[in-house]
C-alpha cells in the first residue's frame, strides 16, 4: 500500500507538472487575448512529433532545443496571420479559428505520421532506473521530466515577477493602450507571448512524447483536461492553474491506481441485487471512473465556486 | 439619417407581396422535399437525403444556441445522442409492451430525452455565457461521453442499443422498412421542426434571446433575467437536437456512444458556422453542404477531414457570416441594380483563386499519398499527376505561389468594384 502511495504520488506530481507546463502557456495567452486557444494541445502534439522526427535526424538533445523553437514559430505565425486578423470579428470567431486549427493540425499530423503511435523512445543516456523503491524501478527519464518542468516553472515565475520584460508583458495584458503609449510595440509583445506560450506546449510535447504515447489523437485526449485545469484553477490565474494541475494530476493518477468499487466497499451486504441500472453504478471500479474524474471536479467546482479556485473575475 | 429613414420605412410600410413571397419560399421548400426522391430515386441518394434531413434539424437546433442566443456550445451532440438513446429505448419498450404508439411519434420521445437532460444540466451551464459556457459544455460532453461507456445497461457499451423500426404498430399501412418511407418520415419531422424553430425566432422569447446575445446588461435593466432566457433557449435547443437524434436512431436502427461524442459536436458546429449563423436558412445550407461533402469526399480522398478544417478556417477568417452572410451581402446590390457591375471582377478573380485551390489540393494529395505509400495518380481536371514526380511538386508550388500572388491582386480589384457598387446602391437608398 505504501509503495502504491509513493509511486502514485511521484507519477501524479509528474503528470501535474506536465499539465502545468501546458496550462501556464494557455493561461498567459488567455489573459492576454481573452480567448482560449483551442489549438494549445495541438501545439503540444506538434512538439512531440517534431521531437520524434528531429530525434531521428539529429538526436534527442538538439531536438529538445529545436522542436519547441519550431512550435513557437508556428504559434507566432498563427497569432500574426490568423488571430490578429480575426480579432475584429470578436471572441467567438477567434475561439472558432483555434478550434478549426486544432482540427486541421490533427488531420495534418495523421497525414504525415499516420494514425498509429510512432516509435518515440527515451534517449539512451537516460534509459536506466534512477532508484528502486519497494522493488519497483523508477525510470530516470521521469525524474528528468520532473526536473525540466520544475525548472521551467521557476524560470517562468522569475521572468514574469522579477524582470523588466515580465513587467511590460503583465502591463500589456491589462493595459495594452497605456503600454503602447509608452513606446512599446504591443502587437510584437502579443506575438512573442503567444510564441512563448506555444513553445512551452512544444517543450511539454518533446519531453512527454517518449514517456506517454505519441500519436495523432493525443491532442484531442489531453485538450479537454487542459480546459478543466484552467477553469478549475480560475481563468487567468497562474497560481490557480498550478494548484489545479497538481490536484488533477494527483487525483487522476490515484484513481487509475485504485481498484475498488462501491459494491466491494459494502462487502457482504452486496447492494448489487437491486435494479439493473444501479448494478452498473455499484460495480464500476475507481480505475474505470478515472477518465471522468476531472470533469466531475469541473462540474462540482462550477456549482460551488463558479470563478474557480483562485479566479477573481466573472467572465 | 439615411439609416433611420430606411429602417422605419421597412417597418411602417410592409409591402403585401412580402407575405406571399415568405410563404412561397416555405411552400417551394416543402414541394422540393416531396418531389426530390421521385427524381433521384436511387438507394444512395435516398440515404443521403435522409442524412441531410437529420443534419438540418440538428444544425437548426444548434443555431438556437449559437446564432440566436450567442452561446457557443462544444457539446451539443450530448442532447442528440441522448435523444437517440431515448428513442431506441422507447421503440424497444413499445415493441415489448405492445403499446399503441406508431413509429412517426418516436422522434417526440427523442426530443423529450434531449429536453430532460437540458433541463437538468442547463441551469448550472447557462449561468454564464461566453468562454466559460463553452468550457463547461465541453466538460459536460466529455463527462457524458465517458459515462456512456461505463453505464453499460443504459448505453449498451461499445456496441450500443439496437432496435427494429418495422416491429412498431403500423400507421396508414406504412411498414417503414423501405428507405423511401423513412425519408418521408424524416422530411415530415424536418418540416415540423423547421416551422416550429422559425416560429420560435418570432416569439418574444426569440427576440429577447437576441437581446441577451447582444447586450445582457441591458436585458437585465428592462426586467428580464438573462440566465432564465439562456436556460429556456438551451432547453428548446436540447429538445430539437433530441428530435434529430431520434430521427437518426430510426434511420440507423441503432444508438451508440459515437452519437454523443466530440466528433458529432464538432460536425454540427462546422455545419452551422459554415452555413452562417445570422440567418435562419444559414444552418440549412451548411448542413446540406457539410453532409454532402462528407459523403462525397470520402470516396474521392482519404484526407477529406483536412479539407473540412481548411474550409472552416477559411470561412472563420474571411467570411464570419458564413455562406448565408456572403449571399445576403449581395441582396441590397441586386435591389439597387448594381450587382452586374461586379460580375467582370468576380470572373477575373475566379481564375487565380481556382488555381490556388488546385495547388493546395495537389500539395495535400501528393503529401498524403507519399506518406500513405500509395502511388496512384491524382486526377485533377482530367490531368493525371504522379504523386512522386518532381513535375507534380513543381506544378503544385507554381499553382500555390503564383495563384496566391495573382489572386491577391484580383481580390483588391473585387474590393474596389464592390466599393463602387455599394456607393451607387447607397445613393439609391438600398444600403444603409
Amino acid at each position: 500500500m505504501l509503495e502504491l502511495i509513493v509511486i502514485s504520488t511521484l507519477n501524479g506530481l509528474l503528470f501535474g507538472m506536465l499539465l502545468f507546463l501546458l496550462s501556464s502557456g494557455l493561461t498567459v495567452i488567455f489573459s492576454m487575448m481573452g480567448v482560449l486557444n483551442f489549438a494549445h494541445a495541438s501545439f503540444y502534439m506538434l512538439g512531440a512529433f517534431f521531437g520524434f522526427q528531429l530525434t531521428k535526424w539529429i538526436g534527442f538533445w538538439p531536438a529538445l532545443l529545436l522542436a519547441p523553437l519550431l512550435v513557437g514559430a508556428i504559434g507566432m505565425a498563427v497569432e500574426r496571420y490568423g488571430l490578429r486578423n480575426t480579432h475584429k470579428h470578436g471572441h467567438v470567431a477567434e475561439l472558432l479559428l483555434t478550434f478549426g486549427l486544432a482540427f486541421a493540425i490533427e488531420e495534418i499530423v495523421a497525414m504525415m505520421w499516420g494514425r498509429s503511435p510512432v516509435d518515440y523512445r527515451v534517449p539512451a543516456l537516460l534509459d536506466f532506473p534512477a532508484f528502486t523503491i519497494f522493488s519497483t524501478n523508477y525510470p530516470a527519464y521521469k525524474i528528468f521530466m520532473l526536473a525540466v518542468s520544475v525548472l521551467i516553472f521557476i524560470v517562468l515565475l522569475i521572468v514574469l515577477k522579477r524582470t523588466r520584460v515580465g513587467l511590460i508583458v503583465q502591463a500589456a495584458l491589462t493595459h495594452p493602450h497605456m503600454v503602447g503609449h509608452l513606446g512599446h510595440n504591443v502587437g510584437l509583445i502579443f506575438m512573442l507571448v503567444f510564441g512563448v506560450g506555444s513553445a512551452l506546449a512544444g517543450i511539454a510535447g518533446v519531453i512527454a512524447g517518449p514517456a506517454l504515447v505519441t500519436q495523432s489523437d493525443m491532442a484531442a485526449a489531453l485538450g479537454p483536461i487542459l480546459f478543466v485545469v484552467i477553469v478549475f484553477g480560475g481563468l487567468g490565474s497562474l497560481p490557480g492553474a498550478f494548484i489545479a494541475s497538481l490536484v488533477i494530476g494527483l487525483v487522476q493518477t490515484f484513481a487509475v491506481a485504485l481498484n475498488g468499487s462501491l459494491a466491494s466497499a459494502f462487502g457482504p451486504l452486496d447492494p448489487s441485487a437491486g435494479p439493473s441500472v444501479l448494478t452498473d453504478i455499484w460495480n464500476v471500479t475507481i480505475a474505470q471512473v478515472a477518465p471522468i474524474v476531472p470533469y466531475l471536479l469541473l462540474v462540482i467546482i462550477l456549482i460551488v465556486r463558479p470563478m474557480g479556485l483562485l479566479g477573481t473575475r466573472e467572465s | 439619417m439615411n439609416a433611420t429613414t430606411t429602417s422605419t420605412s421597412k417597418i411602417a410600410g410592409k409591402p403585401a407581396g412580402d407575405g406571399l413571397r415568405f410563404y412561397g419560399v416555405w411552400l417551394v421548400g416543402i414541394a422540393a422535399l416531396i418531389v426530390l426522391p421521385m427524381i433521384f430515386s436511387s438507394g444512395g441518394s435516398l440515404t443521403s437525403f435522409s442524412l441531410i434531413g437529420i443534419a438540418i434539424v440538428f444544425a437548426l437546433s444548434y443555431n438556437i444556441l449559437l446564432g440566436q442566443t450567442g452561446l457557443l456550445s462544444f457539446g451539443h451532440a450530448v442532447h442528440y445522442g441522448l435523444g437517440g438513446f431515448a428513442a431506441c429505448h422507447m421503440m424497444n419498450a413499445v415493441v415489448s409492451h405492445g403499446w399503441p404508439i406508431p413509429l412517426p411519434f418516436i422522434p417526440l420521445f427523442g426530443g423529450l430525452g434531449g429536453l430532460v437532460f437540458a433541463m437538468i444540466i442547463g441551469w448550472v451551464m447557462t449561468k454564464r455565457a461566453g468562454t466559460v459556457f463553452s468550457m463547461i459544455s465541453l466538460g459536460i460532453a466529455e463527462l457524458v461521453a465517458s459515462s456512456s461507456l461505463i453505464l453499460r445497461s443504459v448505453f449498451g457499451g461499445e456496441s450500443g442499443i439496437s432496435t427494429d423500426r418495422t416491429a412498431l404498430p403500423k400507421m396508414f399501412g406504412w411498414t417503414f422498412g423501405p428507405q423511401l418511407q423513412v425519408y418521408y418520415l424524416i422530411a415530415f419531422w424536418l418540416v415540423i421542426s423547421a416551422i416550429a424553430m422559425y416560429a420560435l425566432t418570432r416569439t418574444p422569447l426569440g427576440r429577447i434571446s437576441n437581446a441577451v446575445r447582444d447586450n445582457p446588461e441591458r436585458v437585465q435593466f428592462i426586467g428580464y433575467d438573462p440566465h432564465v432566457v439562456r436556460y429556456i433557449a438551451f432547453c428548446f435547443a436540447g429538445f430539437f437536437a433530441g428530435v434529430a437524434g431520434g430521427l437518426a436512431a430510426i434511420n440507423f436502427e441503432i444508438a451508440n456512444s459515437a452519437y454523443l461524442g466530440a466528433i458529432q459536436s464538432g460536425l454540427v458546429l462546422f455545419s452551422t458556422f459554415i452555413g452562417g449563423v445570422a440567418f435562419f436558412f444559414g444552418p440549412i445550407l451548411g448542413a446540406i453542404l457539410v453532409t454532402y461533402l462528407q459523403l462525397g469526399l470520402t470516396s474521392v480522398t482519404g484526407v477529406w477531414q483536412l479539407y473540412f478544417g481548411i474550409i472552416f478556417i477559411g470561412i472563420v477568417m474571411l467570411s464570419p457570416g458564413g455562406i448565408a452572410g456572403l449571399v445576403m451581402m449581395h441582396r441590397p446590390l441586386a435591389r439597387a441594380g448594381t450587382l452586374l457591375t461586379l460580375l467582370p471582377s468576380y470572373l477575373v478573380a475566379a481564375v487565380p483563386t481556382i488555381a490556388l485551390a488546385c495547388g493546395v489540393i495537389l500539395t495535400i494529395e501528393s503529401i498524403a499519398r507519399a506518406h500513405g505509400g500509395q502511388s496512384n495518380p491524382i486526377h485533377l481536371f482530367g490531368i493525371a499527376f504522379n504523386p512522386g514526380s518532381a513535375v507534380t511538386w513543381a506544378s503544385a508550388a507554381f499553382l500555390v505561389f503564383g495563384g496566391f500572388f495573382v489572386a491577391r491582386l484580383s481580390w483588391r480589384r473585387v474590393a474596389a468594384a464592390w466599393d463602387r457598387a455599394a456607393t451607387v446602391a447607397r445613393d439609391r437608398g438600398y444600403l444603409a
